[in-house]
């Protein structure tokens, strides 16, 4: 994935890859020590919580906890938006609309680790690691050692 | 699982250690906010917000209309003057009639000591106190509360004094609630006709020497003498207070540890507070300013969840960890 990345950005220079929070940080943080060993090179860094920017924030109940978002200016740049899974493509529309607070990028890529069907808006993604089917009821966890302990995907089969 | 907050904001007493931690973690993203070229985020859009002070205030009318914007809610600002108030309509009143509009939040300055509570239990939309007479001023307490937690990592043992007129001190109020459920250890000091009776009841130990309360504190947060109450004959004189009272250079440069200075405006200098001082490498009077505002972001943002007819759980849920595959 992370020569992949390279390739489609056409190098390093420019190239800014962002995690969003939270397994999305992780993975992004080794995409970008892959492709900082491979290519001799330091590859800018962000991080994205979309929180503040769903777009269910209007509907009731008690507020999702917020997290660090920490982003260089994007204008011009290429960047990298990982994500552990890509589902009803709604996170990646928020995140899309906050790097555009940042600055305008030359061009946005999308790569996640796991697309498991079900969009609900217009988006794909140009780098995936794997694809799962899934219906509604099913659950895809990711988990990553730095949180977890532990590297893993595991769908979770929905009794419903 | 997070703990959730009352509909309002109206007093730190009210909030148990685990709602003031919620309240000072959700500041931290907040501040990232205030840093960015575009200094916006959606997530109050469409909310509506009423400022209604009734009492004079530039910090803290500035600082929750910054928040509010930055949040890109809809604000609105009513003074006293120049209002159907000045007419003698009560305070019930005008906020009913503010809620007949459709308004979803009130900020609410007033004289009158309990007036935010009493305004959060007639109305629907969210209360937040801005400063009630001489009880309570939450946001300033949590504000100072974040600075602190900056500057020292933690509440939890540290020693803060708070200096001067706590009798008409909503804001010393708050930090003494806050502080102390947090685990800090709070002592006041101060002229004894300038401390309310029962502060000791507070949780506090009263150090009636400026100069012992230098050795003993790790912070010292200095309340502004309120001039426009001293006419009762509480000090003798202004000159007098700052000879006995004021924090002057030569004063901290005894204290055996740096010390951590804070006021929470606007000073009066050379009363309570030296220019040297306020101005001084102890002093962290501006980035208490600058942490007011997310500070108030993680109130609007945290209360806008909360509301007595919306039933719990549900959507709101779904977001947690690990549960969300986007």
């Amino acid at each position: 994935m992370a020569s992949e990345i390279v390739e489609r950005a056409r190098g390093t220079d420019d190239l800014v890859v962002v995690g969003i929070q939270r397994r999305g940080v992780e993975l992004a943080a080794r995409l970008k020590k892959i492709i900082d060993d491979a290519e001799s090179s330091n590859v800018a860094f962000g991080k994205l919580d979309i929180t503040l920017y769903r777009d269910d924030l209007q509907a009731v109940g008690p507020r999702p906890m917020v997290g660090q978002t920490s982003l260089p200016d994007l204008q011009g740049k290429t960047v990298v938006i990982v994500d552990d899974v890509l589902y009803t493509g709604r996170t990646v529309r928020a995140a899309l609309d906050e790097c555009a607070d940042f600055g305008r990028p030359r061009r946005i890529f999308l790569c996640v680790l796991v697309d498991r069907g079900g969009r609900e808006l217009p988006i794909q993604a140009d780098i995936i690691g794997t694809r799962v089917s899934t219906t509604p009821s099913d659950r895809v966890d990711v988990q990553v050692a730095e949180l977890d302990g532990e590297d893993s995907v595991s769908v979770v089969r929905g009794t419903a | 699982m997070s703990p959730t907050l009352p509909k309002d904001l109206t007093a730190l007493e009210y909030l148990t250690a685990d709602q003031l931690r919620l309240l000072l973690d959700t500041a931290e993203p907040f501040k990232e906010v205030s840093e960015r070229q575009i200094k916006k985020v959606p997530a109050l859009r469409g909310k509506t917000i009423v400022n209604l002070f009734f009492e004079a205030s530039t910090r803290t009318r500035i600082s929750f209309e910054f928040a509010e914007k930055r949040l890109s809610a809809d604000t609105v600002n009513v003074a006293s003057s120049g209002s159907s108030v000045s007419k003698g309509e009560t305070l019930v009143d005008t906020a009913r009639n503010l809620e007949a509009m459709h308004i979803d939040m009130v900020v609410i300055r007033h004289h009158a000591s309990g007036s935010a509570e009493f305004l959060g239990n007639r109305i629907r939309s969210n209360v937040i106190n801005a400063g009630d007479g001489k009880h309570e001023h939450p946001t300033q307490g949590l504000l100072d509360m974040l600075t602190l937690r900056d500057k020292f990592g933690k509440l939890e043992g540290l020693k803060v004094c708070i200096c001067g007129d706590l009798l008409h001190s909503r804001v010393g109020r708050s930090n003494i609630w806050g502080l102390t459920k947090l685990g800090a250890e709070v002592a006041v000091c101060g002229p004894r006709s300038l401390l309310p009776r029962e502060v000791e009841s507070m949780g506090v130990t009263v150090i009636p020497h400026i100069e012992d309360a230098i050795q003993w504190a790790d912070a010292l947060n200095i309340l502004r003498l309120q001039l426009e109450r001293m006419e009762a004959g509480y000090i003798p004189s202004l000159r007098e207070y700052n000879r006995v009272f004021g924090l002057s250079m030569a004063r901290l440069e005894r204290a055996p540890r740096d010390l951590v200075i804070m006021h929470p405006g606007p000073m009066n200098r050379g009363v309570e507070i030296d220019s040297e001082v306020a101005d001084g490498p102890h002093s962290v009077i501006l980035p208490q300013v600058t942490n007011g505002v997310a500070v108030r972001m993680a109130v609007l943002y945290l209360l806008a969840g909360e509301s007595p007819d919306w039933s719990r759980g549900g959507e709101g849920g779904e977001a947690g960890e690990g549960g969300r595959n986007a």
